[in-house]
């Protein structure tokens, strides 16, 4: 993401505003700011208030006072799923990470007879609904006794994540001079030297943007960890907060600050490495 | 040796270049040099043998029993995977309900409603910000965040805020909004939002007069009031992503054409109208297609928001497939739905793969 302000010719006299329709401009955005950052103020403001507080005519007032309102118990009921989902996302993202990397190695640089084609097969299971494949999936982790389990979770998310972290590795190893592995190659190295000593090094780029990529979609994803994992112990929180959004027992402020919560990591992670995050979703559009 | 050489040559022309090469070598290098080129043409394929193994597997293998599934007797607990009779019979009483009516109608109206608004208003975002005035760069992540919230989430969220008693009916309050319209005469402005069963612009009647059938059809065709919100919220989330898609695009966009246009004596309205936005379209139909196989499949959003909604208003088949696989049992059902909702989203994707990797 290649902006202006990264240009030593930008300046801030640029960026003030000349005209009316500069004055518009920003007016129609401010608006829209608002209209983005309104859900984010009601879950804030209603997870800061007190059960006592959450009065439905009050629910755009600020809090009363400051105190913990509904993080607390939020905390409480969803911290083990929180850490059910970092067990399930890191090594899942991982493993598919690598192994998505070894994958794209090969489709963008060791070209053969066919191999555009199993690319295509092989892209295509990222765009299917994984409910057409549940009922089968299911039985398979049954027999294999994985159902139910993390590992079960995380061997599901590295097989469907596969296609997504191929396809953007490929495209990054596409923009990689071919110059280099016929140098590599002189040198007398081979297919599997070459990523070793010269590939693998160079990707880390690549790495940094499908593991966010692939953590974020793990972390946010629902169907899978609702079917595979019945045990509530062991769910991942997406699935932890569902379940405590929909139990009457639960006020309101803790469903609030239970989404803060369970928002929170995904969206650290945007707002730290946002453009690896934009590169990543502009690569899963096929072409990169 | 090099007697039968010389007769297998003179036996067979075409070996004639590959022998007389390949004797320059000592013995020894020939057989390396062969074994190696071998294995560096085989590794390629070798390496690859895993994931396709994996793809084979979980996606085609398991799709093609999901479609056995969706045509067989396995319709309780107890499984059956004995064809059942007549040939697709499921599919045709699947059809036949006025649920899957409903989630189909909603599947379209949420489609089309959603990618309209997205695509409108990421367009729209991505030339205001174009024009890079101060704190461009912060709204830009402002706009993409919600992007990377879980859909769970976003449910949740909005489901507050559309909670009819409360939430955004309670802001037009604040704000005087009812004030105004009753001091006008009117009636206050206090929609259901989600709570509400009602159809908007109902179409069968004019339908009917065209198709007689329709007029006998369980539900109505228009747009169900309370899916609305939820194409808000999904609108909400997504924007971002076609905005960033724009962003994009309009980064390839030669700074020299603008000029070009500019010294031509168009406006600045002019160039985007006419210069930028016809260079965009490529982008549109990217954009249009990754969104619209998204809301094809949409199911956590409307799980965590709604469920099937008052009188199924925002049954989708992703909720559809759920209830009837894990609810209710009825595998074979559950599994016609899927394997009809994988068949719009390859109607849309398949050409979209091909068009994208035939130019490589």
């Amino acid at each position: 993401m290649s902006t202006a302000t990264a240009s030593p010719f930008y300046s801030i006299r640029q960026a003030l505003p000349k005209n009316l329709w500069d004055y518009l401009i920003l007016a129609v955005l401010l608006g829209f700011m608002l209209f983005f950052l309104m859900p984010v103020y009601v879950m804030v403001v209603t997870g800061l208030k007190e059960a006592r507080n959450v009065s439905l005519s009050t629910m755009w007032n600020l809090p009363q006072q400051l105190s913990g309102g509904g993080f607390v118990e939020a905390w409480n009921r969803l911290e083990p799923n929180l850490g059910n989902s970092l067990m399930l996302a890191i090594p899942a993202t991982i493993i598919s990470a690598v192994w998505g990397s070894i994958n794209g190695y090969v489709f963008a640089k060791w070209k053969f007879r066919g191999s555009n084609l199993l690319f295509a097969l092989l892209v295509f299971g990222m765009f299917i609904p994984y409910q057409s494949i549940l009922i089968p999936l299911i039985q398979f982790l049954q027999l294999v006794k994985l159902y139910g389990t993390i590992p079960g979770l995380i061997t599901v998310h590295v097989l469907y994540g596969l296609p997504i972290s191929s396809l953007i590795f490929r495209n990054y190893f596409a923009n990689i001079p071919d110059e280099l592995l016929e140098a590599s190659r002189i040198d007398g190295a081979g297919i599997i030297r070459t990523y070793t000593h010269v590939m693998f090094p160079l990707s880390m780029p690549a790495f940094v943007v499908v593991g966010i990529f692939q953590f974020t979609n793990i972390w946010n994803d629902f169907l899978f960890g609702v079917t595979i994992l019945p045990n509530p112990s062991a769910q991942p929180v997406t699935v932890a907060l569902n379940n405590l959004s929909g139990s009457f027992s639960v006020d309101w402020n803790v469903v609030m600050a239970g989404a803060v919560v369970a928002a929170l990591p995904t969206a650290l992670v945007y707002i730290f490495l946002g453009r690896f995050f934009v590169r990543g979703l502009l690569a899963g559009s096929v072409k990169g | 040796m090099k007697a039968k050489n010389r007769s297998q040559i003179s036996a067979d022309g075409s070996a004639v270049k590959a022998e007389s090469v390949a004797s320059l070598r000592p013995p020894a290098q020939i057989a390396t040099r062969a074994r190696r080129f071998r294995l560096d043409d085989a590794l390629p394929p070798l390496i690859l043998t895993p994931a396709m193994i994996a793809s084979i597997i979980f996606v085609y293998a398991f799709i093609a029993i999901t479609i056995w599934v969706s045509l067989s007797k396995w319709g309780t607990l107890r499984m059956d995977l004995n064809l059942r009779e007549p040939f697709g019979f499921t599919y045709q009483q699947m059809f036949a309900m006025p649920r899957w009516h409903a989630s189909l109608r909603n599947m379209f109206v949420f489609t089309t409603l959603f990618l309209i608004g997205s695509i409108f208003f990421g367009l729209l975002l991505a030339m205001l910000l174009d024009r890079k005035l101060i704190g461009h760069s912060i709204l830009r992540n402002v706009f993409l965040f919600p992007y990377a919230l879980s859909f769970i989430v976003t449910g949740i969220a909005w489901r507050w805020i559309f909670n009819p008693e409360t939430g955004i009916n309670l802001l037009f309050d604040g704000l005087g909004i009812n004030h105004l319209i009753t001091s006008m005469g009117g009636p206050p402005f206090k929609p259901g939002w989600t709570t509400d069963p009602s159809v908007l612009f109902s179409i069968n009647d004019w339908l009917g007069n065209i198709f007689p059938a329709v007029k006998d059809m369980s539900i109505q065709l228009g747009i169900p009031v309370a899916l609305i919100p939820v194409v808000i919220a999904a609108a909400w989330q997504l924007t971002g992503f076609s905005m960033a898609m724009y962003i994009a695009g309009m980064a390839t966009i030669s700074p020299e054409l603008r000029e070009a246009a500019r010294i031509d004596g168009a406006n600045e309205f002019q160039i985007y109208t006419n210069v930028i936005m016809p260079l965009l379209r490529p982008v549109t139909v990217s954009t249009a297609i990754i969104l619209g196989h998204v809301s094809l499949k949409i199911f956590d959003l409307i799980f965590a928001m709604t469920g099937s909604g008052p009188g199924f208003a925002t049954d989708v088949p992703g909720i559809f497939v759920f209830d009837q696989t894990f609810k209710a049992t009825k595998y074979n059902l559950g599994a016609a739905a899927s394997v009809v909702m994988l068949f719009l989203v390859s109607l849309v994707i398949v050409p979209y793969l091909w068009s994208n990797l035939r130019k490589r």
